[in-house]
């Protein structure tokens, strides 16, 4: 067989596709209790927040922030926004440019993947609902068959 | 002019070699009848920021971020959630989190209490350790909102917890989830009386 410059190129692009075909991100895989948060992000043109608790949780007990500085339990149940950051509450507390990096970089916080809605990542009340939900559509499917 | 040619052979080899891993990979996970099917293999566990599927990878700042494995690597390993045990960290030193923002020194005010549940049907009590809870956490993130501090005040269901309430708040949302079963429920039941 005689290797042509043609032969090669499609073997090359045949290569990639294969490639391309496979490494295609799959489900996500995010870390336990990631957090994200975008009630207010996208609709103000910047990427949805990622708090990721393993990392905040290495250097601060719980109770530095869901105490002191009055975090509620619930992922999207603080009213937080830049004004409030810039000005020392919330993540604003330490993001000051001292205890932790601060507010110009953004993309460090807001790095999410676009539309991803505000969620707990792995909670199992997330997980129930979503088998409740996937039980309700099949439901849904067998009435309309 | 050897080169040029055995370097093209070379070349496609290379290319039909990785081509076969690739297919092959793609028939293993399309198995049906695989082991595990709905597992999540070790392999996928504590993703880099840029492969989690939350994270844009297009964005500048996913990959300043710190991958979790590279953090994880020296703690003490759990079955769930973060595949960490936080507690045994903590305990042993290994983590070292603030009480206070600015206080390095700051101690946790911490309660040596257990709380033992007895429990209906065939599992074990549940011992409710406050010290492991206070380590982490100030009375007044749980008392009175989430537990009334009184024994025998707070009824608690598994399936309550699994909606995300009472020990839910945490557990199964940051905290170890409910297939920890006993970790939990370590206490038996008083063999019956004859």
């Amino acid at each position: 067989m005689k290797l042509s410059f043609p032969t090669i190129l499609v073997a090359l692009l045949f290569a990639f596709t294969a490639l391309m075909l496979n490494v295609t991100p799959q489900q996500a895989e995010a870390e336990y209790a990631d957090v994200v948060l975008n009630e207010y992000s996208e609709d103000a043109g910047m990427r949805p927040v990622v708090f990721p608790h393993w990392f905040h949780r290495i250097r601060f007990r719980c109770k530095v922030c869901h105490g002191d500085l009055g975090f509620q339990f619930k992922a999207g149940g603080n009213d937080i926004n830049m004004v409030k950051i810039i000005d020392g509450q919330y993540c604003g507390a330490c993001h000051d440019g001292d205890i932790a990096w601060s507010i110009e970089n953004c993309e460090l916080c807001h790095s999410g993947m676009p539309n991803t809605p505000t969620q707990v990542h792995h909670s199992t009340v997330s997980q129930l609902a979503g088998k409740l939900r996937d039980a309700a559509e099949a439901a849904d499917k067998e009435t309309e068959e | 002019m050897i080169s040029l040619r055995a370097r093209a052979i070379a070349s496609i080899g290379l290319l039909a070699a990785v081509l076969a891993v690739f297919v092959h990979t793609a028939v293993a996970q399309d198995n049906p009848n695989a082991f595990n099917r709905l597992m999540k293999p070790p392999s996928e566990r504590n993703s880099p920021p840029e492969s989690d599927g939350i994270h844009d990878p297009t964005a500048d700042g996913t990959l300043m971020l710190q991958p979790p494995q590279e953090s994880f690597a020296g703690l003490p390993k759990s079955r769930s959630g973060n595949y960490v045990n936080w507690s045994k960290a903590v305990e042993n030193g290994l983590v070292t989190p603030r009480s206070d923002i600015h206080n390095p020194d700051a101690l946790p005010i911490v309660l040596d209490l257990n709380i033992v549940r007895e429990v209906k049907g065939s599992m074990p009590d549940v011992v409710y350790p406050h010290k492991q809870h206070t380590q982490w956490l100030d009375c007044s993130n749980c008392h009175p909102a989430i537990f009334i501090p009184m024994k025998g005040a707070n009824q608690i269901s598994m399936a309550s917890i699994l909606m995300g309430e009472k020990c839910g708040v945490c557990h199964g949302k940051v905290a170890f989830p409910v297939s920890e079963c006993r970790r939990c429920h370590s206490k038996p039941k008083p063999v019956d009386q004859p």
